[in-house]
């Protein structure tokens, strides 16, 4: 098993037609992802790489069946509209792509997405995959680098950022390493699936046997893991990197935010919490690799 | 995130209804002494700029008359604080204030809502006031899809201890503070204080507003120049580079300085990440060899070839720093070879005189670090390109390597020539500029390559020499994709005759202020 897609995941792709979404269909189609139908409203009847295009949700649904997930690649305004149709028409997934999408457009999106059960990945992600299995969004650009970079395996891999989702991967892949899925959620401040639900998902995996998260400051996702492993929602050996140690903490904008987070956000905050809870949390990303291969050896847990 | 000055913040919370006291800016002695003049009362002044705690710096004073008022704006316009210059002043009635309250929104990521916070006491210090009274704090989140009901602000109210018609007063604004940070976007909205007067009225006394950067494009009348989390005003070469961003959508380009003082002597290098959590990693890479950053930049997501070579351009427009270094997470999905490519055109032009390191690990990474070793050969400066397969750590001390072998020569700023292009070359437009070609050079050309080099296809022969193979139009749209391929073919292995002009609004400028004052 891996976490979120399968093999035979019934796929959408909303926004199809558009520059990064013909180009990613390739890629997902080229990578075995089963892509059934696409959607960009005016453009019903077209295909792109012999997917068929439809000009809403609702009638991909009814001319393909029912419909898993939905990958969005359409401009940043647009998201917000494209998810809420998706969510409203049934599709339990999805991964929203683009960036500098409105902040309350996506606690919109969250709104709906609690209220029908539904969950998302994203803003702002590269998606996730699992290898051998799909990919959804944009990892490793061409099929034949992803098989390359990204093998089968016991690893999960959870990121707050795209390129680290896959260097991590790449580097546990050259030692030996395969991974169950691997996950970019997104790179801000509020997002779909975040750090603890990725864990939460992980731990239920049985192919999931380690965890590696690359953390970043700002938001309380680690803290929140931290909180998981606390309260034992999350069990399996986790390896965590936290970026930004060098960037200076910045002018808090916000009393109202500093009064309710406290100390929570900062690199020192993170590190401390994850250590406290067992994590075993590394100062160097190369490190990943040899204490998952430590890991894997029984030599730490 | 795009901070509002009070005065503007106020603006808006009295557009919603919300009491503020009558006040106008001044950005002189004498508009403070006729808005004084105007209220009639005693002033308030205070100093318009993004930082807490103007009080305990004197930015807050308070003047009994006009002529107090000129004299008190006087020795206030033009103080320093932090790195902000003091040029304009909100004047306002002064109130007469029997208590002190604090109410703020923010968006927090946990709970995926706004939380609106309360202090029944507020002021200077909220911060300190919390820990020490936690229960004199409430907070709720908020329904977005419903908003904030009256009901639900009076019950954080009375969790906070306010009561009797207080309670209706104060829940009242909290709706109205709701209300203006949903329409303007805020991710961060805060009232403090909020005030109630000896006449019993409740005030906004103070108001901070942060814009959500994403959503800064449906609010034009906010006329917010640069949407960027500042805590400062925007420096020159950033709104330089903020402009190239704004007007294209091809991937990420920001840029933020550090410093705009390099002094010759010291580590400082242009910094050019890839992606936030390679940038991070690659930062701390190049801080720990003892280098200093005088700008960071990331240029991610897919950019074409022309942003990068944008962002290099204004990167090397910072005088002194000693050598350039670019990173990312080192396993990139992008095509690295625009990058490379954006890195040789702004390279070559520069006749780059400091070191570069450049780690372009990703999809195509042979391809890119290929191109840079092939066609920077000629300048005067070492550049060495690095894959998936170098560490961070390792290319920071190759870094520290070739300054050291180059003495650790400071970079000098050269002026931006436009390239000159004979009046009848065949010419079309591209999304961000323009390229020419001149044919007369064409006869002598064999291998015909750029038509090869463009992988878009928008080029075609036409007896013997490059046309378009498609409408101007389209071209002009962005089926050219800029990825400088047949420039740099042409150029190095052919006739020279292809000049791809991409024009940075504002750096031929800022140059030649920076030449003139060294």
């Amino acid at each position: 098993m891996s976490i979120l897609v399968e093999k035979d995941s019934r796929v959408l792709v909303q926004g199809i037609t558009g520059r990064e979404g013909m180009v990613r269909t390739r890629l997902m189609k080229d990578y075995g992802t089963n892509v059934v139908a696409g959607v960009t409203p005016g453009k019903g009847g077209t295909d792109v790489y012999d997917v068929p295009v439809y000009d809403s949700v609702e009638e991909a649904w009814e001319k393909e069946g029912p419909l898993d997930i939905s990958v969005i690649f359409v401009p940043a305004a647009l998201v917000k509209d494209a998810a809420l149709e998706a969510i409203d028409a049934g599709v339990m997934l999805l991964v929203i792509v683009p960036d500098r999408v409105p902040i309350y457009d996506v606690l919109e999106i969250s709104h709906l997405a609690k209220e029908k059960g539904a969950s998302f990945v994203g803003p702002n992600t590269l998606g996730l995959l699992s290898p051998g299995k799909a990919v959804l969004g944009m990892i490793g650009g061409r099929a034949e680098r992803a098989r390359e970079w990204f093998r089968p395996g016991k690893v999960g891999v959870s990121s707050r950022s795209g390129g680290m989702t896959s260097a991590i991967s790449y580097y546990l892949t050259e030692i030996g390493l395969g991974q169950s899925t691997i996950i970019h959620v997104g790179g801000d401040a509020v997002v779909g699936l975040s750090h603890p639900e990725v864990m939460e998902l992980f731990e239920k995996d049985e192919q999931t046997e380690i965890v590696v998260l690359f953390g970043e400051i700002g938001t309380t996702q680690e803290e929140r893991v931290a909180d998981l492993i606390e309260q034992g929602g999350f069990t399996k050996p986790l390896i965590a990197f936290i970026g930004g140690k060098a960037a200076k903490s910045g002018t808090r904008f916000s009393h109202a935010g500093a009064i309710v987070e406290g100390s929570r956000g900062s690199y020192e905050n993170k590190v401390k919490r994850l250590k406290e809870v067992g994590a075993h949390v590394v100062d160097l990303v190369s490190d990943i690799p040899k204490v998952a291969k430590k890991i894997c050896k029984g030599e730490i847990q | 995130m795009a901070q509002l000055f009070e005065f503007q913040g106020k603006k808006l919370l009295k557009e919603e209804g919300i009491r503020i006291p009558e006040g106008e800016v001044a950005s002189s002695p004498e508009e403070a002494f006729r808005i004084a003049q105007r209220i009639g009362k005693p002033v308030a002044l205070k100093i318009q700029v993004w930082v807490t705690g103007r009080a305990g710096m004197d930015g807050i004073q308070f003047a009994e008359n006009p002529e107090d008022a000129k004299e008190k704006a006087s020795r206030m316009l033009g103080m320093n604080i932090q790195a902000f210059v003091v040029d304009t002043l909100l004047v306002e009635e002064k109130l007469d204030i029997r208590s002190e309250y604090f109410v703020g929104l923010f968006v927090n990521d946990a709970q995926k809502a706004p939380l609106l916070v309360f202090s029944s006491v507020g002021g200077t210090g909220i911060e300190e006031i919390a820990k020490v009274h936690p229960e004199k704090i409430a907070q709720i989140p908020v329904d977005v899809a419903r908003g904030l009901r009256d009901y639900e602000a009076r019950n954080l109210l009375r969790k906070a201890g306010i009561s009797g018609r207080l309670l209706l007063q104060l829940s009242e604004t909290l709706v109205r503070l709701y209300r203006t940070a949903r329409k303007y976007d805020a991710r961060s909205a805060e009232i403090n204080p909020l005030v109630l007067t000896e006449d019993d009225l409740v005030y906004a006394a103070d108001c901070h507003l942060v814009v959500d950067d994403y959503a800064v494009f449906r609010h034009p009348e906010l006329g917010i120049e640069v949407a960027r989390e500042f805590d400062r005003p925007p420096t020159p070469l950033e709104k330089i580079a903020y402009r190239v961003e704004e007007k294209d959508y091809r991937g990420t380009f920001y840029f933020l300085q550090m410093t705009e003082e390099i002094p010759k002597k010291e580590k400082y290098i242009g910094f050019n990440g890839a992606g936030g959590g390679g940038s991070m990693m690659s930062m701390d890479a190049v801080l720990d060899k003892g280098f200093k950053l005088a700008n960071y930049c990331d240029t991610s997501g897919n950019p074409a070839a022309s942003k990068v070579y944008r962002a290099a351009k204004i990167i090397l427009s910072q005088p002194h720093i000693k050598g350039y270094f670019a990173s990312g997470s080192g396993v990139a999905s992008q095509e690295q070879y625009h990058s490379a490519r954006g890195l040789v055109k702004a390279f070559y032009e520069e006749n780059l005189d400091i070191p570069g390191v450049i780690r372009l690990g990703g999809n195509f990474e042979e391809k890119a670090i290929q191109i840079l070793a092939t066609y920077l050969k000629d300048i005067p400066a070492e550049v060495e390109g690095y894959g998936r397969d170098d560490s961070p750590e390792f290319c920071a001390e190759r870094m520290e390597v070739l300054i050291n072998r180059n003495n650790s020569v400071p970079h000098e700023v050269r002026p931006i020539r436009d390239p000159v292009v004979p009046a009848e070359a065949y010419a079309f437009e591209t999304f961000t500029g323009k390229i020419s070609i001149d044919h007369s050079k064409c006869p002598d050309c064999r291998t015909k390559g750029c038509v090869e080099a463009c992988k878009a296809e928008i080029l075609k022969l036409d007896r013997g020499r490059p046309v378009l193979a498609i409408s101007e139009n389209e071209a002009k749209k962005g089926k050219c994709t800029e990825c400088l391929a047949c420039e740099i073919f042409c150029k190095f292995h052919e006739q020279d005759a292809i000049i791809i002009h991409l024009p940075i609004p504002g750096l031929k400028d800022y140059r030649e202020k920076i030449l003139k004052r060294m």
